[in-house]
């Protein structure tokens, strides 16, 4: 019957005896899950910073903009002439079934003023179809309607970023505002969002109906047209066949020929952000396996110690033998050795991993976040590396011969 | 049914080109309680007989029948198992481990036989009482004598109830006083707890002590006689 209590009372000893030894070795296992935690930390900690931006941002998003005007020759890039209609937004909601909503965008920039206090900021005429592809939640009140796009309504939704200027503790909703000298009635606040990915304050904007912004307050040389469009695929699988058939729709629509460029620009930021999110994994992946080769060459260290461990101790293996110690006795003496500093070991580098991941995001401002799931594999890991790694000298040692052993010098 | 009983037992070792025949075809018979001498010169077989009679070592032929039981096809574990519950081994070098207190290397046969701490601790102090040690159970090997480390050794011979106890060489690194010791200890044992002693020595003074004395030389047993006390 094997004792396991005793067992590990016994490596303990060993253990204690070569103080500055055992310490060394777990070195080996601090430094691996220390590096394999912190990394991961890093890593996880950037992807989930763009996974963030990409759900701020509005999920399965594609931004339409007007093409270029070309004025002798000279091309003047995207968005400079108005070639995106309201009509067009609404054929695209039609007709394209790949398509879940769509946001024509007015935008422009004006002073906002409440009672003495004012604020410049973005002023983003659209329709009530912007809160489901940005993605907009409420603190308070509600968006305005269809009915009030139809009949251009003096009605705001305001971002926190305005009402912490304007309004400050105050309740906004219902209270009158002026943009460009125009009054307006404060119907709704937006949710915080934060940054973009660009670094933006998504919260600094104003939300009122497109056409109140085209007829009150910036005006335009082209009636019905609009800055851009945006567009929420039905879902993640559906944003290329919404590309397709928005710029399938949008071509004829704009009676463009076969050989001719389009005059507009289906982006597909979600795919970017994708990309990027996807080449964050890869590298948090990478840098968690290259830290794990410090495990895996601490571990080498722990066989390494334990093998001389055996040679050391061989006279006291014999000993054992000689009163009784079986197979099993001594194996797992020696396993359960090399299980303790790499668990010990494993633990103070769970500490080490967790601060060090602490002390660089305050340091560098790096979001780093440590999953317990990481602690788990590093603490199951290490435990795991002590018996692999202790196996073999534990096993060299219970196949010694009992005469053999109590001779050596 | 004898405690000890070899029959032919022949052990080769093979170095090189030239075969050693450290036994030689060897029978004897030891009776439970008896206190046996084993002697001869070195190189005679008397240990490799001590190493099969303990079963470290297995003989290259011939049986050996421990308490009625052929070892001859046990397993390593087998023998560990019999090792800790019949055989008691005291060695001239004491083999006590270092760095670990006299009760503790007491306790370690109960360590592997699987009995609780306590008991272990409670029999580990009872088998250092007997040996003279009262008082000494937390000294480590090197704050002790000669004397007291090979008495603390024959405490942890003693801690299992084993019904033998096998001393090669017991007083080859003690002084002629402390030889006496231990040998009017083994001689007590002997008489008071009818613990089976098997001594290997090559001083007749100290196989004076014994029953029973078996000469080696060259594997083979040349003589086998009892004692005569004066």
């Amino acid at each position: 019957m094997i004792n396991i209590p005793s067992t590990f009372k016994i490596s303990f000893r060993a253990l204690r005896v070569n103080k500055m030894r055992s310490a060394l070795t777990m070195l080996g296992i601090i430094i691996g899950v220390g590096a394999v935690i912190a990394m991961v930390a890093v890593g996880t900690g950037a992807s989930r910073q763009i996974e963030a931006q990409i759900s701020s941002m509005g999920s399965n998003l594609l931004i339409i903009l007007p093409g270029a005007t070309t004025s002798g020759g000279v091309r003047m890039g995207a968005g400079t002439q108005p070639t995106l209609s309201m009509g067009d937004a609404e054929a695209i909601l039609k007709e394209c079934p790949a398509v879940a909503d769509v946001a024509p965008i007015h935008n422009g920039v004006g002073q906002v003023v409440y009672g003495h206090m004012n604020w410049s900021t973005g002023i983003v005429g659209t329709t009530p179809g912007v809160i489901n592809v940005r993605e907009w939640e409420f603190t308070a009140g509600r968006a305005f309607t269809q009915q009030d796009v139809k009949s251009a309504t003096k009605v705001a939704l305001l971002g926190q970023t305005v009402v912490d200027n304007l309004f400050g503790e105050q309740n906004p909703v219902g209270q009158s505002i002026r943009i460009k000298n125009v009054p307006f009635t404060v119907i709704g606040v937006l949710a915080k969002k934060g940054q973009s990915a660009q670094g933006q304050d998504q919260d600094d904007t104003i939300l009122i109906p497109v056409t109140t912004a085209q007829k009150k307050l910036f005006g335009t040389q082209f009636p019905g047209m609009v800055r851009i469009i945006m567009v929420k695929a039905k879902s993640a699988d559906n944003l290329a066949s919404a590309e397709k058939q928005i710029n399938e729709l949008l071509r004829q629509r704009h009676h463009i020929g076969q050989k001719q460029d389009s005059d507009f620009t289906v982006r597909n930021l979600t795919q970017i952000m994708q990309a990027a999110e996807q080449s964050t994994k890869v590298m948090t992946m990478l840098l968690g396996a290259i830290a794990s080769v410090s495990l895996l060459v601490g571990g080498i260290g722990i066989m390494n110690i334990m093998l001389v461990s055996v040679t050391e101790r061989t006279r006291e293996i014999g000993i054992r033998m000689a009163i009784g110690a079986k197979t099993w006795d001594i194996r797992l003496q020696f396993i359960i050795e090399a299980l303790t500093l790499s668990l010990i070991g494993g633990i103070m580098g769970i500490i080490i991993g967790v601060s060090t991941s602490v002390i660089l995001s305050n340091l560098s401002g790096w979001p780093t976040i440590v999953s317990p799931v990481s602690i788990l594999l590093a603490f199951g890991f290490s435990g795991f590396i002590g018996i692999f790694f202790g196996f073999y000298p534990a096993y060299k040692a219970s196949l010694l011969n009992p005469i053999d052993a109590l001779r050596y010098e | 049914m004898a405690l000890i009983e070899a029959q032919k037992l022949t052990k080769v070792y093979s170095l090189g080109d030239v075969d050693v025949r450290a036994l030689d075809g060897i029978s004897t018979v030891i009776e439970k309680g008896e206190f046996v001498a084993i002697m001869g010169q070195s190189g005679s077989g008397k240990s490799t007989f001590m190493n099969v009679l303990g079963c470290l070592d297995t003989p290259t032929d011939g049986q050996y029948l421990l308490d009625g039981v052929d070892t001859r096809h046990l397993s390593r574990d087998e023998l560990a198992e019999i090792r800790n519950k019949k055989l008691g081994f005291v060695f001239q070098g004491f083999n006590l481990l270092s760095r670990t207190s006299a009760v503790e290397n007491v306790e370690l046969p109960l360590l592997y036989d699987g009995s609780p701490a306590r008991e272990r601790r409670e029999r580990a102090r009872a088998a250092l009482k007997s040996v003279g040690l009262e008082g000494r159970e937390d000294h480590h090997p090197n704050q002790l004598s000669g004397g007291q480390q090979q008495r603390v050794a024959i405490a942890r011979a003693l801690v299992n109830d084993a019904p033998i106890i096998l001393a090669d060489e017991p007083t080859g690194n003690l002084d002629t006083k402390t030889s006496i010791g231990i040998m009017e200890l083994f001689v007590r044992l002997n008489k008071e707890s009818n613990i089976t002693v098997i001594l290997v020595t090559h001083e007749s003074d100290i196989a004076a002590f014994s029953k029973r004395i078996i000469r080696f030389s060259d594997g083979h047993i040349v003589s086998d006689e009892a004692v005569k006390k004066i």
